[in-house]
């Protein structure tokens, strides 16, 4: 048989969204940060807003995410994505803003500015890439880092004296002004799935202006944890979703209590 | 003509007050205004004076040295202020609380029992306008129908009932001021 | 409706700021100058205008909400004093760097650290000469008067979208404190329309995206970028200096200051010229770019200058660089937030200039 008779539109399962344009991610393989950018790409394809989606980069691994996507993206200073994510939105009320962030940028140096864009409500959709360490500057601690993890800067462990692993998404369920918060992954088929499902529904919101959705993604960091990408996802599964278990943490502005 | 006036007194006598109904009423009149306070901790009870600049001409400094006009609201006031008074200008001060009286001679010296009749005509809160009036009866460089829409301007609008409350308070000042005797 | 009224340079830049069009504020409260915020909300700037106020968590994240505004196309603006403008230092060499366009009013108060709030210009290094990192410059005004608080607010815009650059209004406590008469040009409409190309607005069908970045991993690339700024700053240079000369005409001694050490060197002409003194005030309005040729020019026929600042002697630099040794050139200045007085100023240029 030959290939061109495979290539037929009535064949397709899977296609690229045009959202992402064909330069090749710098990620490593078997990163969580690809997957989260495709999706987002594909959520905004599919609900065709390409041309009212305004994004926000800040610094970290997703630093070049306007390298990748087709659409209009400012970049922010490291941990102010989610008050520039404020600014334009602020202006632009029409428009649908979303900050991708990893733990360094939202949960360390830029605290302050996202519990405060979610106490405010801001009608923004805030990403956040857990993955338990720095990636970028080579996998120094982060305020996620788990308990004796060891990492560039915690070389023996991290220990009480370093503090604990912040549960962000906890934090600002806690907060008036969130209206949607869950704890998605994307390191296995039916993850991604869901996660996209979850996704949608934080841009979904911004039409409903009522307030902060929040992703979070625990995701691999193979480089970071020094594993090969499978044994990062199954230290993943072992060690990081028991501290930081997966599902909605809050809808329509509710938090979810989970019957035990 | 210009005339360099320091209001001084304790916060709460109305004194950035009365220097603003002063600034507006010469804006009324045409005149170039310029309303310097001192600002900060001091505006909550402390001590509190604002330098008023009224000018025909482009008024350069609003901060000053010496004064034509002195009006002085409280001890520490008189005794930070007094040697401020260009020679030749005027001391406008109320009695009340002062136990160490002007000394100096080469400048014209006025009191204004403000505080005391404020209170005897129960019009405590125009007290700021009964030493205006007396400084106006001293030196008319605005007058007083500019004066009255100078606090048409100056107060918000929910205040303006108290508008002849104040003009008789400064009217009643224009009658009580006097040479003060040593 | 243009119209007079008694205002603190405070609220008189508030009030034009409304009046200019601008379509956003983000500021965080800090003395002297918390009236700004306090005279938006009070007078109801959202209603009267549409314009955005927002009051924000920290002058750091106020500078970052103006970064993402401006990148929009839309005039915003912020405001703080000494240490907040401190804290907004890396957001400006952010807003330099992606060419975001804005205004930031500085109402300067004593320093260093958590210092003192009475008027000052000892952040005079910080705004002409960068202030953050990197290689980069602010277009800096200085208001002497509430009027030019009130003028300079559409000529900051104008000239922060003209360079793509951000403006700076450099006040002090002074200044900001005090209530003139104002003068209230007529309210101009706020865009409806944002035609600057670079702006984000979504990724149109048929156009190109837009990315605003000062991130360029390549050094060439981020060598034709820094050559490109500083173009921008040499035609900043080139057509945009302002100053007041006042008196300079036959005067021998000449007093360069601005802000409100100007209106105080104001009155030290005067009191010169009563000593027979000949003396002059040359006032920058723009402090970047500074009138350099203005002074060099002055050099070549007056006998001295004396440079007037509420500082240890910042600006002084730069006027020496400008007369380039041609004749005496000192400082006199107050510190800490004692402003100097006229008498002091005319004794400084008696014995530090002319009876040397």
């Amino acid at each position: 048989m030959d290939i061109n008779e495979i290539i037929k539109e009535e064949n397709l399962v899977y296609r690229k969204s045009a959202v992402l344009n064909d330069k090749v991610f710098n990620f490593c393989p078997g990163c969580g940060h690809g997957v989260v950018q495709k999706l987002i790409a594909e959520v905004v394809e599919e609900m065709n807003i390409e041309s009212e989606v305004i994004g926000v980069g800040s610094v970290g691994c997703s630093v070049l995410v306007y390298e990748f996507m087709e659409l209009d993206v400012v970049s922010a200073a490291h941990g102010r994505a989610a008050a520039v994510a404020t600014g334009i939105k602020r202006v632009m009320p029409d428009k649908y803003v979303f900050s991708l962030q990893g733990d360094g940028d939202l949960a360390a140096i830029g605290t302050s500015e996202s519990i405060h864009a979610c106490n405010r409500g801001e009608n923004i959709t805030m990403i956040f890439i857990n993955n338990g360490i720095y990636g970028m500057t080579g996998g120094q601690m982060a305020p996620t880092s788990l308990h004796g993890m060891k990492t560039a800067t915690s070389p023996y462990g991290r220990n009480e004296a370093m503090g604990h692993p912040i549960r962000m998404s906890d934090v600002v369920a806690q907060l008036e002004g969130t209206y949607y918060v869950t704890r998605q992954a994307v390191h296995t088929p039916a993850m991604v799935r869901k996660a996209k499902k979850a996704l949608r529904q934080a841009f979904e919101n911004q039409k409903l202006n009522k307030g902060l959705s929040f992703v979070e993604f625990v995701t691999n960091c193979n480089s970071g944890w020094k594993l090969s990408p499978i044994k990062a996802n199954q230290w993943l599964d072992q060690h990081m979703l028991p501290f930081y278990p997966l599902g909605d943490i809050k809808t329509e502005g509710v938090i979810v209590t989970k019957d035990k | 003509m210009t005339e360099e006036i320091i209001i001084a007194g304790f916060g709460g006598q109305g004194v950035l007050s009365m220097g603003k109904i002063l600034a507006y009423s010469g804006i009324m009149q045409d005149m170039e205004v310029c309303w310097m306070p001192s600002y900060g901790p001091e505006m909550r009870g402390g001590t509190a004076n604002v330098t008023v600049i009224l000018s025909d001409e482009r008024i350069s400094s609003p901060i000053l040295n010496e004064f034509d006009t002195a009006i002085i609201l409280n001890q520490q006031s008189l005794d930070k202020f007094e040697h401020s008074v260009k020679p030749g200008g005027l001391l406008l001060f109320d009695n009340n609380g002062i136990t160490r009286m002007p000394q100096r001679n080469d400048i014209q010296i006025y009191c204004v029992e403000a505080a005391a009749e404020a209170s005897q005509l129960s019009m405590e809160k125009a007290f700021n306008m009964i030493v205006l009036g007396a400084y106006l009866k001293l030196k008319p460089i605005v007058e007083l129908d500019n004066v009255i829409k100078g606090l048409e301007k100056s107060l918000p609008e929910r205040h303006h009932h108290t508008i002849g409350t104040n003009r008789d308070a400064i009217v009643r000042g224009m009658e009580i001021v006097q040479q003060y005797q040593f | 409706m243009a119209e007079l009224r008694l205002m603190k340079g405070n609220e008189a830049i508030a009030e034009a700021a409304i009046r200019a069009g601008a379509d956003g504020y983000f500021g965080y409260p800090i003395t002297p100058q918390s009236e700004v915020l306090e005279y938006f909300m009070a007078e109801n700037a959202t209603e009267r205008t549409g314009m955005v106020v927002l009051q924000a968590e920290s002058e750091v994240a106020s500078i970052y909400m103006v970064y993402g505004a401006a990148s929009t196309g839309k005039k915003i603006m912020t405001s703080s004093s000494s240490p907040g403008i401190s804290l907004m230092q890396e957001g400006l060499s952010y807003l330099a760097g992606a060419e975001l366009p804005c205004l930031v009013l500085n109402v300067v108060r004593g320093g260093p650290g958590l210092g003192d709030i009475q008027p000052s210009q000892g952040d005079y290094f910080q705004s002409v000469k960068g202030g953050g990192h990197g290689d980069y410059k602010l277009i800096v005004l200085a208001p002497s008067s509430v009027q030019e608080m009130s003028d300079f607010v559409p000529l900051a815009f104008d000239l922060a979208f003209k360079y793509r650059n951000p403006a700076l209004i450099l006040a002090d406590g002074a200044i900001g404190q005090m209530m003139e008469k104002v003068d209230l040009f007529e309210p101009i409409p706020r865009k409806t329309e944002i035609t600057e190309p670079w702006a984000v607005k979504g990724k149109q069908p048929g156009e190109p995206k837009r990315t605003i970045t000062s991130l360029d991993l390549d050094p060439y690339g981020m060598e034709k970028h820094n050559e490109h700024l500083q173009a921008k700053y040499r035609a900043m240079e080139e057509n945009d200096v302002r100053y007041e000369a006042i008196q300079c005409d036959d005067a021998e001694y000449i007093f360069v200051a601005y802000g409100v050490s100007a209106r105080i060197c104001q009155k030290a002409v005067q009191l010169a010229r009563e000593k027979g003194i000949k003396a002059g005030l040359l006032r920058p309005i723009t402090l970047f770019p500074f009138p350099k040729k203005q002074l060099a020019e002055l050099a070549d026929r007056v006998k001295g200058f004396l440079a007037v600042e509420l500082s240890a002697g910042q600006m002084v630099e730069d006027v020496r660089l400008a007369v380039n040794g041609k004749v005496k050139v000192e400082h006199f200045g107050r510190m800490g937030g004692i402003v100097h007085s006229p008498f002091e100023v005319v004794a400084a240029l008696e014995s530090k200039i002319i009876n040397v």
